[in-house]
């Protein structure tokens, strides 16, 4: 049940975010705020990909590993449904302003960068990909992942900075920070549950 | 229109500490309120706010509602977020208000709010406002034209630009408290943008007193700049003959310069002006030059690169 219960609990940021802006409850910027939303979510369900591995190592709980997959498509989702309301209801999908918005405003630039590495993994997360490509070249391409958490923490980061409203993107700083800690062998050999 | 002389200026330029106090009890009542208490000999519109006059310089646009106007705000003075003023400013005490007016004028002097109100009748003005991040409002204010208190001070002949400058209060402004940027807020005007019959001086918007995260008791509305120029909450108003330094020039030379008009062909360095989103509308639309007022204001910049003096 654990599954299941994950997948509909996953949905409901969404569902959730759909029917404040359907009850007009999403402020004076609606278009603004749901934007803002997405994003944060996919950053927060990449964290929670990132989570996966080290939780299953901690507390020997390796049916874990099954939710994975799911969890990193869904930050590709919560991601796609960010850069397409950008694409679309910022920006109307004018290519010229959206090229110039990539290359003049850093914090863009980056989330840009982090969105295009996001869709070789979600492309190859199928079993049939994973065959295809054999577990060792397909574990090296989903390194990727470390650079893609780092890159959308920056783009947090770069966004709240020019307004000097840091303290949400330091929570996530951190958070990424532990995780990635987490993946130097060193750390791992300290954080080796005891021999039964 | 009245226009006060500047001997019956200078008599009522200060008013006594003991009627000070005494307003003080009218608190709640809101300015308006205490105006029309404090000068019931200014015949039956003892309410200026109700009184206001329509322009013929409003636009027919639809209006902006006002929760959004009042709810969706740039005032770093009670933090950096749009929500941020709408929770925080009501911790700015505005009545008693009194705006200083000097350097290059003939009678420098204090001017209070209820004499303001008194000396200036108001009118309904409807205009766009355009935020330099790309987004618009529009919004009836209630003000009378600057231009009109700036001749009662009497400018000389070396008073070029007007400086003007807010508020500076970090115990009541929480977001000066907590410095989150360089306070207190100033702007500037060429003294011809500032004489011009579009400038205002508002009071007031939707018929009532201004609520204080839109700058009250007054602001300036200068409706073809982007709306950072339009500073809230005014203390100073200094005529001068050099072009002053503003705030956001200050913070970040390279993206503000002293002008910031409108203008959909010069894009900030980090983003485009072409486009704005006018709240409550779901795609955007496309910027006017001069936010649509080039009919009006053209003419003041005839012979200058706007690509230079941004
Ligand atoms: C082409 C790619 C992307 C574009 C164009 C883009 C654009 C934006 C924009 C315009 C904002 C809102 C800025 C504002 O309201 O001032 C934003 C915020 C944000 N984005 Fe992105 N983004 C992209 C990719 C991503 C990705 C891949 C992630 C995460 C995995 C992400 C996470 C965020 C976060 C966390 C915020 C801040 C939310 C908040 O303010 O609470 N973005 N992005």
């Amino acid at each position: 049940m654990f599954k299941p219960t994950l997948f509909v609990l996953c949905l409901f940021p969404i569902v959730w975010l759909l029917w404040r802006e359907s009850m007009g409850q999403l402020g004076a910027n609606p278009i603004e705020a749901m934007i803002r939303e997405l994003g944060l979510w996919a950053l927060r369900l990449l964290l929670l990909t990132l989570c996966v591995t080290p939780i299953r190592q901690l507390l020997q709980w390796h049916a874990l590993i099954r939710v994975r997959r799911m969890l990193g498509l869904y930050c590709f989702f919560y991601a796609v449904s960010h850069v397409v309301s950008y694409l679309w209801l910022d920006q109307s999908f004018d290519v010229g302003d959206i090229i110039n918005d990539i290359i003049k405003r850093p914090f863009i630039t980056v989330g840009f960068l982090s969105f295009v590495l996001l869709i070789p993994l979600a492309i190859t997360s199928s079993n049939r990909m994973i065959q295809r490509l054999g577990g060792k070249q397909w574990r090296q391409l989903h390194r990727l992942v470390y650079l893609i958490g780092i890159l959308s923490v920056l783009h947090f980061w770069w966004m709240a900075e020019s307004k000097s409203r840091l303290a949400e993107p330091w929570l996530y700083v951190v958070a990424l920070a532990i995780l990635l800690a987490m993946r130097i062998p060193l750390t791992r050999l300290f954080l080796k549950p005891p021999a039964r | 229109m009245l226009i006060k002389t500047s001997t019956e200026l200078s008599d009522s330029a200060v008013t006594p500490e003991a009627i000070y106090l005494q307003r003080r009890q009218f608190l709640q009542l809101g300015i308006a309120a205490t105006a029309s208490l404090l000068a019931p000999n200014i015949f039956a519109a003892a309410n200026p706010f109700a009184s206001a006059t329509k322009s013929p310089l409003s636009t027919t646009e639809d209006l902006t509602p006002l929760d959004s106007v009042t709810s969706y705000n740039n005032f770093y003075e009670f933090g950096v977020e749009k929500t941020d003023p709408a929770q925080n400013a009501h911790t700015l005490i505005t009545t008693p208000w009194t705006i200083n007016v000097e350097g290059e004028v003939e009678k420098p002097g204090m001017i209070s709010m209820d004499e303001i109100l008194k000396n200036y009748p108001l009118e309904e003005r409807i205009y766009r406002l355009r935020c330099v991040e790309g987004w618009s409002m529009v919004i009836p204010w209630l003000g009378f034209p600057l231009s009109h208190l700036l001749k009662a001070f009497k400018p000389n002949s070396r008073a070029k630009y007007v400086q003007f400058i807010s508020v500076d209060r970090p115990e009541q402004m929480i977001g000066q408290k907590q410095k989150v940027f360089e306070f207190p807020y100033q702007e500037g005007l060429r003294i011809d943008e500032a004489m011009h019959p579009l400038t205002l001086l508002s009071v007031g918007l939707y018929g009532k007193v201004l609520p204080n995260q839109n700058g009250a008791p007054i602001r300036l509305v200068v409706p073809w700049k982007y709306g950072f120029k339009s500073i809230k909450s005014i203390v100073t108003i200094r005529l001068v003959e050099k072009q002053p330094l503003t705030s956001w020039q200050k913070a970040v030379p390279n993206e503000y310069g002293f002008y910031s008009n409108v203008n959909p062909e010069v894009d900030h360095p980090r983003w485009s002006q072409k486009k704005e989103r006018r709240i409550g509308e779901f795609f955007k639309r496309k910027t006017l030059m001069f936010n649509g007022y080039a009919d009006q204001v053209a003419a003041l910049y005839n012979g200058m690169d706007l690509r230079k003096d941004y």
